[in-house]
């Protein structure tokens, strides 16, 4: 399958350190790649570096377009939606506020976006005229995947989801995402530090340490091998 | 009672201005993080604009959505070409910029007009109403003012654009990531403060009379107000603004004559911010350790 | 977008202790060259320029005091000028109703001066960023106006005029010299206290409550009464600044201690570098000679001049002179002696 995603060789600074140390990358084309390591390891960097977040050096392709010298705006109007860590959400906005500007970028009519994302996210409809900052973890999580999701994006781009969240919410949360991947044909980059249910639901997988990818594979290998998952993934 | 009314109303009036110019204020620093300190030259400069263009025989209403729209265009370069350049630097060397904006505009304002007050038109009849509590001309701006206000309500709750500037003001980052193109966002709100100067100078012309140092007190009140509201919060500014112009001519009026005016003035109001150290509506900043 | 200022102890840690002693040599070596030119430089100029570079150094004195504030604690002040009146008007009071000589004005200026820093540095507490803007700003406003209401006191509106004092007659200079010195004696002991106050444990508890005020509380700093020593020093520094001026001006008036005073000890503050010692003479000599120079260009409009030099030097050097040339020549020296060393 092709790739919708592609990083070649690509470091990445902050200030005068280089964290990321040459780094190759790929999403497949409506599938789902994720990233797992242990913290400092340059997950995030990785994908501030694809969203122009960060200085980086090397080849990012996205949908046969190089993104290395864009800005962080228009890498969001090439179709990338990324939902950061912590969520970014806009706290003073309502969540249909927060829904609208997700969209603001995108071709399309907002309401009809809306009332998608209110299907996938019932709860989100109820609370659509409280400010975002009022709702639980696991609501504003799924109200930032609805934003991002607004964007119409090719690319669905999420840094640890499950943080801080309840399991039983999280499985819901990945059920949805994995829904949306097939029905809407999103390709999803997923960063995570529950490593067992990323690499059920992922296709590729990919392990940092210390800003240099150590292993990839099929997320299938990388749970079976039995030395990676003692010696990384703690189980 | 009724010269108590009387003053009321005309501080309201006073208010308006200041509550104006507060919102500008606002604007600016909710974007920027910054206290312009050139907003009242930008607006005096501004009014003289307007002057010109009514002393060259325009009417006085044309003249003046020319002026708003001159400004706002203005402002919109301000931001890009001479704030731009210090966004990232330490917050002092961005004062320093405005206070430098300050003086550039003032010296210019007075080597093109001059320092000799001018008359400025009032569009407004001179009558009073209800019996002498009040006279159309306050009327007149506070319903400017009034109208103002509801305008930019409805552009900032209902439209597209006023939504993403709210975003980009609360989280430029997240809004970056929506695509939001927040250096563009960050000049047309420089824009609109210059705009909503530009009104409070032309409000205020008509009493003040126009010279190059009009706006100093004028500016000093509404940063007064805009904190008293809360720096964050444009209602604030708004009822801050209006507060402080009461205030003002209660005190002015019943306490204590010119001179120590301001003073007794801001003594109150920082007495107020006391017990309230973020402002009546402003809010703490929580951070996170 | 906190920015952070590095105190020159941490700079020195980072280099060794060679090239430490290196720079200690190269600094001392420097401090000694600028004081030689600063003693020698009167006798080659002419009064008016003796009597600019006096002022020059009162100026310094008091953005010092600025830069101790705002620069290393993080408080703002827009009210400096409200501090350095009162400094002159005490001095001035004393010297024109009590007789009290000029020299022996200096000490009750810098205490009334602690004082009432201290004052304000309690409610100020309170207060954060724009809003402590504010309140230091009711201090410059309310100044003038309180100078010109109590007029028994102050002379009013038309200010007092004061005798300038006599240099000692077995010295055998001028007054304008005698007084270029005095202020130049009085600068270097300001430096040195600052110098002593900001690289010792007040210093390092400064910046600590400017960079990071919870930590600082978490790690046993007492912030409030570092903060309201901060404000007290700082306005002593200015309070003696303006005693200084009094002297060497010889008149005091309201007028002279506008909004714009407390503006320009912001401006001198910033284009010197707020966060260094030496930064508050550049500033010094940026406040004095700048609108002058700006009057040279246009006489038109010559704050139009002053506001884009303002604007110049923010854009190429935002940490100011000293800021960023502080750094820059501490970085050069410390390659041009690992590089001597490898050579040999």
């Amino acid at each position: 399958m092709a790739a919708i995603l592609e990083l070649r060789a690509v470091k990445a600074f902050y200030g005068q350190s280089e964290v990321l140390h040459g780094i190759d990358l790929a999403v497949e084309e409506a599938g789902m790649t994720v990233l797992l390591g242990a913290n400092g390891a340059g997950k995030t960097t990785t994908l501030r570096a694809i969203c122009g977040m960060v200085r980086s050096e090397g080849e990012i392709a996205f949908g046969g377009r190089r993104l290395e010298r864009c800005s962080t705006e228009q890498i969001a109007g090439f179709g990338v939606a990324h939902v950061p860590e912590g969520r970014g959400t806009f706290i003073g906005l309502t969540v249909e506020e927060n829904l609208r500007i997700g969209g603001y970028a995108a071709a399309g009519r907002p309401d009809e976006k809306m009332q998608l994302m209110y299907g996938y996210f019932p709860i989100l409809a109820q609370r659509r005229r409280q400010q975002a900052g009022a709702l639980s973890g696991g609501e504003q999580q799924m109200l930032a995947i609805a934003r991002a999701l607004m964007m119409s994006p090719r690319l669905l781009v999420l840094d640890e989801p499950s943080f801080g969240l309840a399991p039983r919410i999280v499985e819901a949360i990945f059920g949805i995402v994995e829904r949306i991947r097939r029905e809407q044909r999103v390709s999803v980059l997923l960063v995570e530090q529950n490593a067992s249910l990323a690499l059920e639901m992922a296709d590729r997988a990919y392990l940092l340490e210390t800003g240099y990818v150590v292993t990839s594979g099929s997320a299938k290998a990388l749970a079976d091998d039995p030395q990676i998952r003692r010696s990384y993934l703690g189980y | 009672m009724h010269q108590l009314l009387q003053q009321i109303f005309s501080g309201l009036a006073a208010g308006a201005v200041y509550a104006s110019l507060a919102l500008a204020l606002v604007m600016i620093y909710r974007a920027t993080d910054l206290v312009n300190f050139a907003q009242g030259e930008m607006a005096m400069f501004s009014t003289y604009i307007a002057w010109t263009l009514v002393d060259a025989g325009l009417p006085f209403w044309a003249a003046f959505v020319i002026t708003l729209a001159v400004s706002f265009v203005g402002g919109m370069a301000i931001e890009r070409i001479v704030i731009r350049p210090v966004e990232n630097a330490p917050i002092l060397t961005a004062v320093v910029v405005t206070i430098g904006l300050l003086l550039i505009f003032n010296a210019t304002a007075g080597w093109i007009y001059s320092y000799t007050l001018q008359e400025f038109p009032s569009p407004f009849p001179d009558r009073t109403l209800f019996g002498a509590l009040m006279t159309t001309r306050d009327v007149g701006v506070i319903v400017v003012t009034l109208v103002m206000l509801a305008a930019l309500f409805c552009f900032f709750r209902f439209t597209a654009t006023g939504l993403a500037m709210r975003a980009a003001a609360q989280n430029p980052e997240s809004a970056r990531l929506c695509g939001v193109r927040v250096g563009r966002m960050l000049a047309l709100g420089w824009g609109f403060a210059a705009a909503i100067g530009a009104v409070a100078g032309i409000m205020v012309a008509p009493v003040l009379f126009l010279d190059p140092n009009m706006m100093g007190g004028v500016l000093l009140y509404a940063f007064t107000g805009a904190l008293l509201g809360g720096i964050t919060s444009p209602v604030g500014a708004v009822i801050g603004g209006l507060i402080v112009g009461v205030t003002e001519n209660l005190v002015g009026t019943y306490l204590i004559a010119s001179q120590l005016k301001l003073t007794v003035a801001l003594i109150l109001i920082i007495i107020v911010l006391v017990f309230r150290p973020n402002g009546l509506f402003g809010t703490a900043v929580v951070r996170r350790v | 977008m906190a920015e952070t200022f590095p105190v020159d102890g941490t700079a020195k840690m980072a280099m060794g202790r060679k090239s430490a002693t290196a720079i200690a040599v190269w600094r001392w070596a420097g401090t000694a060259a600028l004081i030689a030119v600063a003693v020698v430089s009167p006798f080659t100029l002419s009064n008016y320029h003796v009597f600019e570079l006096t002022q020059v150094m009162i100026y310094a004195i008091a953005v010092l005091g600025l830069n101790i504030l705002t620069g290393y604690n993080g408080q703002i002040s827009l009210g400096h000028g409200g501090f350095y009146a009162a400094g002159a008007y005490t001095a001035a009071i004393l010297m024109h109703r009590y007789g009290v000589p000029y020299w022996a004005t200096l000490l009750p200026a810098a205490l009334v001066c602690f004082a009432l820093g201290v004052l304000f540095g309690l409610p100020a507490l309170r207060f954060e960023g724009p809003y402590l803007a504010l309140v230091t700003l009711a201090m410059a406003v309310a100044m003038p106006q309180l100078l010109k209401y109590f007029d028994n006191w102050t002379g009013g509106k038309q200010g007092l005029v004061l005798v300038k004092p006599m240099p000692p007659p077995e010295l055998g200079i001028d007054r304008d010299r005698w007084l270029y010195f005095f202020v130049l004696l009085v600068l270097l002991i300001a430096i040195r206290v600052a110098t002593n106050l900001l690289n010792g444990r007040n210093g390092r508890a400064f910046v600590a409550i400017r960079d990071h005020p919870i930590a600082a509380a978490a790690m046993g700093i007492n912030t409030a009464r570092y903060k309201t020593l901060a404000f007290g020093t700082s306005t002593l520094f200015t309070g003696v600044a303006g005693a200084l001026a009094a002297i060497v001006i010889g008149f005091v008036a309201p007028e002279s201690f506008t909004l714009f005073l407390s503006l320009s000890f912001l401006i001198g503050s910033a284009v010197g570098g707020i966060a260094t010692i030496g930064g508050a003479i550049v500033g010094g000599f940026f406040i004095e000679f700048v609108p002058n120079f700006a009057n040279d260009i246009s006489d038109a409009a010559p704050w139009a001049i002053y506001g884009l030099t303002m604007l110049l030097f923010m854009y190429v050097m935002p940490r100011g002179v000293v800021g960023t040339f502080g750094p820059w020549l501490a970085h050069a020296l410390q390659q041009f002696g690992s590089a001597r060393r490898a050579a040999k």
